[in-house]
């Protein structure tokens, strides 16, 4: 079965996430991943929106982290700072999702703007959640797709904090948490390098070469020793995927 | 009890040029007629305080309403980018926009402080976070048992706080179900807080553990059917999403922006509200 890069991206976020996983969801492509492995391999996995919806199960995707099928179809549904307070805070969170428009090496990422913080280029929506995303879920999966403009040697805003100059950077700080322990693109899986926490590479997705890979990334990639082929997508989570893109689709088309 | 007045009223009496107004709503019970109104009558110099500013603020800076905004996210959600915004931000039109940013658990836990009457707020985080070094209002405490560094910033308490709501009793007690945001925080941080509503009822049904805010917390209740549209309100209508979508072409050019204000904004009243909402189901 054909299908695009963009579908083996989500395919292969998807396949990160377990039915015991509390993941802390953001819009666009978070979201498709989170819903295709609970309509998939993980049925159990718990899906919250910072808008308070806890274990969400939306037929469609929200298009707004504040959707009212996100709260029709929660277990429950709680206020912002609870949300913020009790759960984030309080260790709750298994994954964060996070996504960017800037990434650097360390997996640190910038959503607030390009240029300078004060006269900036482009004044981008700036971090909402991710700030604390970032430090208190256990874990942080990224995805994101690959372009020079996108993957920096350096990024020009600190929105979110991966591993910042990597090694123990984030011990000394005293974050307790994982930080991203994951990375799904377009074009390959990375993760981190055990010693320098430097994001390497370490499947890539049938097809993309290294020279591909070289093109879209601004700094000298790090491969991992053995470097496997991320198995395609399933005809089954094709499907799955394809037909939650149609409810989408159909469900916000219009008016409505 | 609030004062059951029309909406025109409750903006005149309480929102003055300078002071500092949160129209709060996350995606949910945005109150975009009581924005429109704020429009309409010409405010200047306002500080413009919300967690997810979206389509209602890129209106109030585009019409050079506002000179400060406190805020965690900017954008239109699944849409893109404020464009009147990043115009005020990066151009400085029609006037110059200072900014005060900060992340959404900051923001939820400064209104908090607000409504428990608390100079600050503190939280463990903007840890390794850029905002830390660009807004002088994030600053760090240590605990006095642990000797950990903590976050602080300032509580927010707006001068008035303006949210939607489904329904108020009689007595104005207002009901909100759905997604909660920061809509109670809203009301108790603010000085005194205005309240659209979609209808008045003799009995709000609520269950014992509901989401009321008791009406001797509000200032003014008004009536406005489909004041939240094109965000909204659990139960009675769904978000017009097209017209976010549309959102992103109209404010992409500054004449084209003015055009539709005048036409959908300044030409006309509240009452238009009720018809925005009439087709969606």
């Amino acid at each position: 079965m054909d299908y695009s890069a963009n579908e083996m991206m989500t395919v292969a976020a998807a396949r990160a996430l377990t039915s015991d996983d509390v993941c802390f969801v953001g819009i666009g492509a978070p979201s498709a991943a989170c819903n295709l492995a609970r309509l998939t391999h993980a049925p159990g996995v718990t899906l919250i929106y910072e808008s308070g919806t806890i274990g969400t199960e939306p037929n469609v995707l929200p298009l707004s982290i504040g959707d009212g099928e996100l709260c029709e179809t929660a277990l429950t549904t709680v206020s912002v700072p609870e949300m913020f307070r009790y759960w984030l805070q309080g260790g709750r969170i298994t994954i964060g999702f996070l996504g960017g428009a800037q990434m650097d090496r360390f997996g640190n990422l910038n959503t607030t703007i390009v240029g300078d913080y004060h006269s900036p280029k482009v004044r981008l929506p700036g971090g909402g959640g991710a700030p604390e995303i970032a430090v208190h879920a256990q874990q942080i999966y990224i995805t994101m797709k690959q372009s020079p403009r996108g993957f920096v040697p350096r990024i020009d805003f600190f929105t979110s904090f991966g591993f910042g100059e990597g090694g123990e950077d984030r011990a000394r700080r005293g974050i307790a948490t994982k930080g991203p322990t994951r990375l799904m693109t377009d074009m390959a899986v990375w993760a981190p390098e055990p010693e320098t926490k430097e994001l390497q590479v370490v499947s890539l997705h049938p097809g993309v070469t290294r020279e591909a890979m070289a093109a879209s990334v601004g700094w000298e990639i790090l491969y991992a020793e053995d470097v496997s082929e991320t198995p395609p997508p399933t005809a089954e989570e094709l499907e799955i995927l394809r037909d939650l893109h149609a409810r989408t689709k159909a469900a916000h088309a219009g008016r409505g | 009890m609030p004062d059951f007045i029309p909406l025109k009223t409750a903006i005149a009496r309480s929102v003055t040029d300078g002071c500092s107004v949160a129209l709060e709503g996350f995606t949910h019970l945005i109150p975009h007629a009581a924005a429109h109104e704020i429009i309409r009558q010409g405010r200047r110099e306002l500080t413009l305080i919300r967690m997810t500013p979206d389509m209602i603020y890129d209106q109030l800076i585009g019409m050079g309403c506002v000179s400060k905004l406190i805020f965690s996210y900017a954008g239109n959600p699944g849409v893109g980018l404020l464009r009147r915004m990043r115009d005020a931000v990066e151009n400085g039109w029609p006037v110059p926009l200072e900014i005060e940013e900060h992340s959404h658990a900051a923001m939820a836990h400064a209104y908090e402080a607000g409504a428990s009457n608390m100079p600050f707020a503190l939280m463990r985080g903007y840890i390794g976070a850029g905002l830390r070094e660009v807004n002088p209002n994030i600053k760090t405490v240590t605990c006095p048992f642990t000797g950990e560094e903590l976050a602080a910033f300032p509580a927010l308490r707006p001068d008035v706080g303006i949210i939607h709501a489904a329904k108020a009793d009689r007595q104005g007690n207002v009901l909100i179900e759905g997604i909660l945001g920061v809509q109670k925080e809203t009301v108790l941080a603010a000085k005194t807080a205005i309240v659209t509503v979609e209808q008045v009822v003799d009995d709000l049904q609520a269950h014992p553990n509901a989401c009321v805010l008791p009406g001797w917390t509000i200032g003014a209740i008004c009536e406005v059917p489909g004041g939240a549209h094109p965000s909204y309100v659990h139960g009675v209508y769904p978000r017009d999403n097209s017209a976010y979508v549309e959102w992103d072409e109209i404010a992409a050019d500054r004449d084209r922006f003015q055009a539709w204000m005048q036409a959908n904004v300044l030409d006309v009243d509240d009452s238009v509200f009720a018809d925005r909402v009439r087709g969606l189901v």
